[in-house]
């Protein structure tokens, strides 16, 4: 076993465990402690596999992301000291079986794909951020022309020239939603009496 | 370019690896992981102590400068004249004080509380580099491309400790602690990184390295005197660096005045130590930052080599034995810990004179002034790069340069001349002759 190997077995499982742990737990803050390392630990796999901007974005919109988690969990649902979630058995059976479903798609894909082919061809780079920088802003001379790996008997297919800038705004417009709910969530609800 | 097939390649080919694959007798392009693990271990055992020992600094120098700055001595028995071993008796002190656990505590969130917050300041220590080429992650010839963005990420999971010790303590003031902590954070994150995106845009690398290299020679090359943005950047990362390491007159966390002692009101003995070494590492790994994006990083200001007709850069003059042992980048590393040592000082210089802010107060700082105010200077640097640096060419920085020389100087010569006037006669000024006693104030 080689170190990169071992060390993303001890990073999987530590990502599993945590994993684990966040859906099992019922304390909320413990569950976003959980949540904390499942997401460090990802970052870790990914500063294992050389992506390093992508490990430092997970690192501070995540953790930033759990913290504020942490923050909203102990002010919006916390009437006494240390708040405890109490499943019922309808929420356990939805819960249950939308995981298994995803798991099964999830699974069904990954039996599908072959593992990564050893024989890449020698001018087979990654992209720098620069070009999907631009791609992203819809400038098509430098759209990404990465190969799609992983495919069934190792032929690689070049991938369509695909503008970047669509499902960026769907995110973006999606991050929006997002945050409105946030901003609901944490409205104060008082009566104005003052000016009834 | 990053190949696909080489992963995470770098420390393999580091300089350290190198002497350990020199030491064991193994060829250059030898693939065994053990040179790779040792220099991994030796690096990591390396930080480590730096970070404790200049955390025992740190907690001497504190407390000298803030015995000068009360007209006080500080400590003075402890280890001789200085009190020089002061921190390590308040260190065994720490070490046998009972370790308490509040019984309304969480108990795992409790423990886990300090091991978070020095985690997250102790791996900016890793993408730090000393000098050319001495970073734990990514040396040698693979440099750390993202380093400036990973430290900003890695030191914002401090705050995560923060938290966890204010709401884990189970007690009403360690939760207004940690609640404040975690305002202050997500409030000051954004104007630090919009100054640290200052000079990134002027070097148009994010790479610790590159950005220093970039202000080799004399001391006008610093980024902080290229223009005037940068000048101002270089006061406002400073400003929200000293919030983002919760000091006075930040420390709303802590606030003993109002708070006991805030997040951690509930900790005593080695937990509670944590946490200062999380602060003084912290306070260490900003000021790095600051150093190496605008105050030239490694390099002394003063190119003597240069005069005498060798390269700039130290570290290629005295390069010996070949690769193995680098004084160069020794003799870098120190000039890059005397300059992290200033900033420090100046920290602790801040938290002795000025007087704490109150909560509003400090958001209200953050979101009405240094926000806008570092929006602007990212606008700001933009836009001289592009239309004005065409037509000012590099003379900016010799102007501003000069200015802030001559003003130094001035201001050292009035403190090293003016007598100070000091409230008890008879004792010495810290500078010049004793003061005669008509100057003094009379206590009858």
């Amino acid at each position: 076993m080689t170190l990169h190997a071992a060390l993303f077995y001890i990073l999987a499982t530590v990502t599993a465990i945590s994993a684990i742990g966040v859906a099992v737990t019922s304390n909320i803050v413990r569950a976003a402690t959980w949540l904390l390392f499942a997401l460090a630990s990802t970052a870790g796999i990914y500063f294992l596999l050389g992506a390093d901007f992508l490990g430092a974005t997970q690192l501070i919109v995540y953790v930033g992301g759990t913290m504020i988690l942490v923050v909203f969990g102990v002010m919006l649902t916390a009437s006494g000291p240390f708040v405890n979630m109490k499943v019922g058995a309808a929420e356990w059976a939805i819960s249950l079986a939308v995981g298994l479903l995803l798991y099964s798609v999830l699974a069904i894909v990954l039996l599908q794909i072959e593992p990564p082919s050893r024989n890449i061809p020698p001018n087979h780079t990654l992209l720098p951020s620069k070009h999907i920088g631009a791609a992203l802003l819809g400038s098509s001379s430098s759209t990404p022309e990465a190969k799609v790996t992983g495919l069934r008997g190792g032929q690689f297919i070049p991938r369509t020239r695909v503008s970047y800038l669509l499902p960026f705004e769907i995110i973006s417009v999606h991050l929006l939603v997002v945050l409105i709910g946030a901003a609901y969530l944490a409205r104060a609800k008082r009566r104005r009496e003052d000016v009834a | 370019m990053i190949r696909q097939e080489d992963l995470r390649e770098d420390i393999l080919n580091g300089e350290l690896t190198n002497l350990f694959r020199w030491f064991l007798g193994l060829p250059e392009d030898s693939l065994s992981p053990f040179p790779g693990l040792m220099a991994a271990g030796v690096a990591v055992g390396m930080l480590v102590g730096f970070v404790a020992l200049s955390a025992v600094f740190f907690i001497w120098l504190e407390r000298k400068v803030a015995g000068r700055i009360q007209d006080r001595l500080g400590p003075t028995r402890v280890g001789g004249k200085f009190g020089w071993l002061q921190t390590i008796a308040d260190g065994i002190k720490l070490l046998v004080k009972e370790d308490l656990i509040p019984r309304d505590a969480d108990h795992i969130l409790f423990r886990l509380g300090p091991y978070i917050a020095f985690c997250g300041a102790f791996c900016a220590f890793i993408a730090l580099p000393f000098a050319q080429g001495w970073t734990a992650y990514g040396t040698g010839t693979g440099a750390f491309a993202i380093g400036v963005f990973f430290i900003l990420a890695v030191m914002s999971t401090e705050v995560f400790g923060i938290i966890l010790a204010g709401y884990g303590s189970g007690s009403k003031w360690s939760l207004f602690g940690g609640m404040r902590e975690a305002a202050q954070m997500v409030g000051y994150e954004i104007p630090m990184s919009l100054c640290v995106l200052v000079p990134v845009i002027v070097a148009g690398s994010m790479d610790l390295g590159k950005i220093s290299a970039n202000q080799a020679g004399w001391f006008w090359e610093w980024y902080v005197f290229r223009d005037p943005f940068t000048f101002v950047a270089f006061w406002t990362y400073f400003t929200c660096a000293t919030a983002a390491c919760k000091r006075a007159p930040f420390d709303l966390a802590e606030a003993e005045s109002e708070l006991v002692a805030g997040f951690h009101t509930e900790y005593s003995g080695l937990r509670w130590s944590f946490f200062f070494m999380a602060e003084y590492a912290a306070m260490f790994a900003v000021s790095g930052v600051a150093v190496l994006l605008f105050g030239g990083g490694w390099h002394l200001g003063l190119p003597v080599w240069t005069l005498v007709g060798l390269s700039p850069e130290l570290s290629q003059v005295l390069n010996w034995p070949s690769n193995v042992l680098n004084i160069g980048n020794a003799i870098n590393a120190g000039v890059f810990i005397v300059k992290c040592w200033v900033l420090v000082f100046v920290q602790i210089w801040v938290r002795w004179t000025l007087p704490r802010l109150r909560i509003d107060q400090v958001m209200m700082t953050c979101i009405k002034y240094l926000l806008p105010i570092s929006c602007f200077l990212m606008l700001g640097v933009s836009l001289w790069e592009v239309f004005a640096r065409p037509y000012l060419g590099d003379y900016f920085k010799f102007v501003l340069a000069g200015l802030v020389l001559i003003s130094i100087i001035i201001t050292a010569m009035r403190v090293f001349t003016t007598p100070m006037k000091l409230p008890t006669p008879g004792i010495d000024a810290p500078w010049g002759p004793r003061i005669p006693a008509e100057f003094t104030i009379k206590r009858s």
